[in-house]
């Protein structure tokens, strides 16, 4: 089972943020929803890998990683 | 209005069984001639089961009802003798299209697979549905094989003795007790048998109202199936378009929870609603308006000692996906054979369990899919209502969302992985949509298909094994067909039943369902096969 990654992958993260926090400027709160649930089915399709995805769900939901 | 709504298709007429001294007994009793109960009684009247049908109306359904009837229940009818004229009558359709909002955001194709003799599906009111299995019922009695429909016939008490079920009929000419060695409920989802013996049915209720409203129309709307999520003449709500024989079209527009049904059925409210979807200038006669609210739910199990029951009054789920009456079909196509090996003394009364075993996973499986379905069209939280429209969005530029938008999957067969009467898979190399328990896929040979050769009984199919033409196993008779990868012209034999194997060895039950598969023919191993697929194997 391919591991999800948790270690810092994205190069220039700062540069990343911005990208996220540029793509939502002025953007209404439904209009900010619909553009992180587009951005969310994208970015599942990308991994397509399902393991990971439940990976990425447990993460997101508050899991604490396994020692 | 059609005529077949008033026309009784097997009146009331006294039976000597009514004069009799005593309960007459009878091997099979089926409450309910609908799609479910008729295809029953044509199934066990076939193998020579003597079967009574008792149903308390006497004419086909009202309104047109199930609409879809799918590939695997149309090839059960092939084995039940009324298959053809069944998809003659129906509209066959492979191409739908999907809008959003006032926007079509993508089409699909079925795109059938080759070589098989029925469609992914037609479309055919119920009513045509059941007029055609009377018709096949009726066919059979007048050949003499012990099928009986007596309309006009409720049954108002079960009551399951242990060695029979006794139960009470009432007609108009007052009421007669009868005796049954097994009593099948196919009397719908509000099934009186099942109140009569206290039984459960849990399950989950969907708060939503649809209306359905079936239109004869001339209209230019081509043979396909239109679905509008959130469109500009229902807001909020999502609307359907399907065609059927006879020029009729079923609309289908979801209402929500909050409605006044009896206001909202009025063809003053109805037909501006319908004007709005297709158009001011479209002329079109309102042939039934019904409302339905529905639920996803089943018995804990289908069988009760001698009582079993079938189709919706065991299992009901959504109607997107057409899984009512398909999977009811195949809940009989899964039994008849049982009863049959259990009557004539050939199976233990235990096989009969196979039938919750098998049929649950399959009920399981179609509330599975009928949910989801129910989810993505009528999103019940901010949060699903908000991925569904992404999900929509992102379909009209981008193929890879597609696949996720769920107007209603197909109504695909179950396969009976674990089921107790499959044999481990001994055939390496295999495809895997003919192991032990899946139903057999349709092929072209040289003179007909595959299916039509198999059914009703044990058969030993070979690709180029050599194995006897005929065996007997504890009085059950299992006959040989021969085929060869070099008769295969379309490469369809190779594909659905060798994989990467040289040859193959197939014991198929008679639900045309696969029991085991060997790589090459082995008496010992073929008989402990046939012992298993009859109930008389080891637990697993």
């Amino acid at each position: 089972m391919t591991k999800l990654c948790l270690d810092p992958n994205i190069d220039r993260p700062d540069d990343a943020y911005a990208d996220l926090m540029a793509a939502h400027e002025g953007l209404s709160k439904p209009e900010s929803d619909a553009l992180n649930a587009r951005l969310i089915l994208v970015l599942a399709n990308h991994i397509g890998d399902r393991d990971v995805l439940r990976q990425a769900l447990e993460v997101a939901r508050g899991a604490q990683p396994a020692e | 209005m059609n005529k077949i709504f008033e026309t009784p298709l097997y009146p009331y007429s006294r039976s000597a069984d009514q004069d009799a001294e005593a309960p007459v007994r009878h091997p099979v009793v089926i409450v309910g001639a609908g799609p479910v109960g008729l295809a029953a009684a044509i199934d066990l009247a076939q193998q020579g089961v003597a079967v009574v049908v008792l149903d308390d109306n006497d004419k086909v359904s009202f309104g047109s009802r199930a609409i879809c009837f799918a590939k695997r229940p149309l090839e059960i009818l092939d084995r039940l003798g009324c298959g053809q004229e069944v998809v003659e009558k129906g509209v066959v359709w492979n191409l739908g299209k999907v809008f959003f909002r006032d926007r079509r955001v993508y089409d699909f194709n079925l795109l059938p697979e080759e070589g098989h003799r029925r469609p992914a599906f037609i479309n055919l009111q119920q009513y045509y549905f059941e007029d055609f299995l009377v018709a096949r019922a009726k066919q059979l009695a007048a050949e003499g094989a012990p099928i009986e429909l007596r309309g006009g016939s409720r049954v108002s008490s079960v009551e399951d003795r242990g060695t029979h079920v006794a139960l009470t009929v009432e007609t108009p000419e007052g009421e007669y007790a009868l005796e049954a060695d097994y009593l099948l409920a196919c009397d719908g989802a509000g099934s009186p048998v099942r109140s009569m013996m206290g039984l459960d049915f849990v399950g989950r209720v969907f708060e939503d109202n649809f209306l359905i409203a079936d239109v004869r129309m001339e209209a230019e709307f081509p043979t396909e199936r239109w679905f509008w999520f959130d469109p500009p003449f229902n807001k909020g709500q999502s609307a359907l378009l399907h065609k059927q024989p006879d020029g009729v079209w079923r609309i289908d527009l979801q209402l929500g929870w909050d409605i006044d049904k009896e206001r909202e059925k009025r063809p003053e409210n109805v037909i501006p609603r319908l004007k709005a979807m297709l158009g001011e200038d479209v002329a079109f006669e309102l042939e039934w308006i019904s409302i339905y609210t529905f639920q996803c739910r089943r018995m804990e199990k289908f069988r009760h000692g001698r009582v079993i029951f079938a189709g919706d009054s065991a299992h009901q789920v959504s109607p997107f996906g057409a899984r009512g009456a398909n999977s009811g079909v195949q809940d009989t196509d899964n039994l008849g054979w049982k009863l049959r090996l259990v009557l004539e003394g050939k199976a233990p009364d235990s096989l009969l369990d196979s039938y919750d075993d098998e049929r649950i996973l399959g009920a399981d499986e179609n509330i599975m899919n009928s949910t989801r379905s129910t989810e993505f069209i009528t999103p019940k939280s901010e949060i699903s209502r908000i991925f569904r429209d992404a999900v929509l969005d992102l379909a009209e530029h981008h193929a890879f969302a597609r696949p996720m938008v769920n107007s209603g999957r197909l109504s695909v067969p179950a396969i009976y992985d674990g089921s107790p009467l499959n044999s481990p898979d001994a055939l390496p190399g295999g495809p895997a949509r003919s192991r032990p328990g899946a139903p057999c896929p349709d092929l072209p040979l040289a003179e007909g298909y595959l299916l039509d050769r198999l059914g009703d009984r044990f058969v030993l199919m070979t690709v180029d094994c050599d194995a006897p033409e005929r065996l007997e196993i504890d009085g059950i008779p299992v006959t040989r067909l021969a085929l060869s990868a070099r008769d295969d012209e379309t490469g369809a034999l190779r594909d659905r039943y060798l994989g990467e194997a040289s040859a193959a060895c197939y014991l198929i039950r008679p639900d045309q369902h696969v029991a085991a598969r060997w790589d090459s023919y082995d008496e010992a191993a073929v008989t402990a096969a046939l012992h298993r697929a009859i109930g008389k194997g080891e637990k697993a």
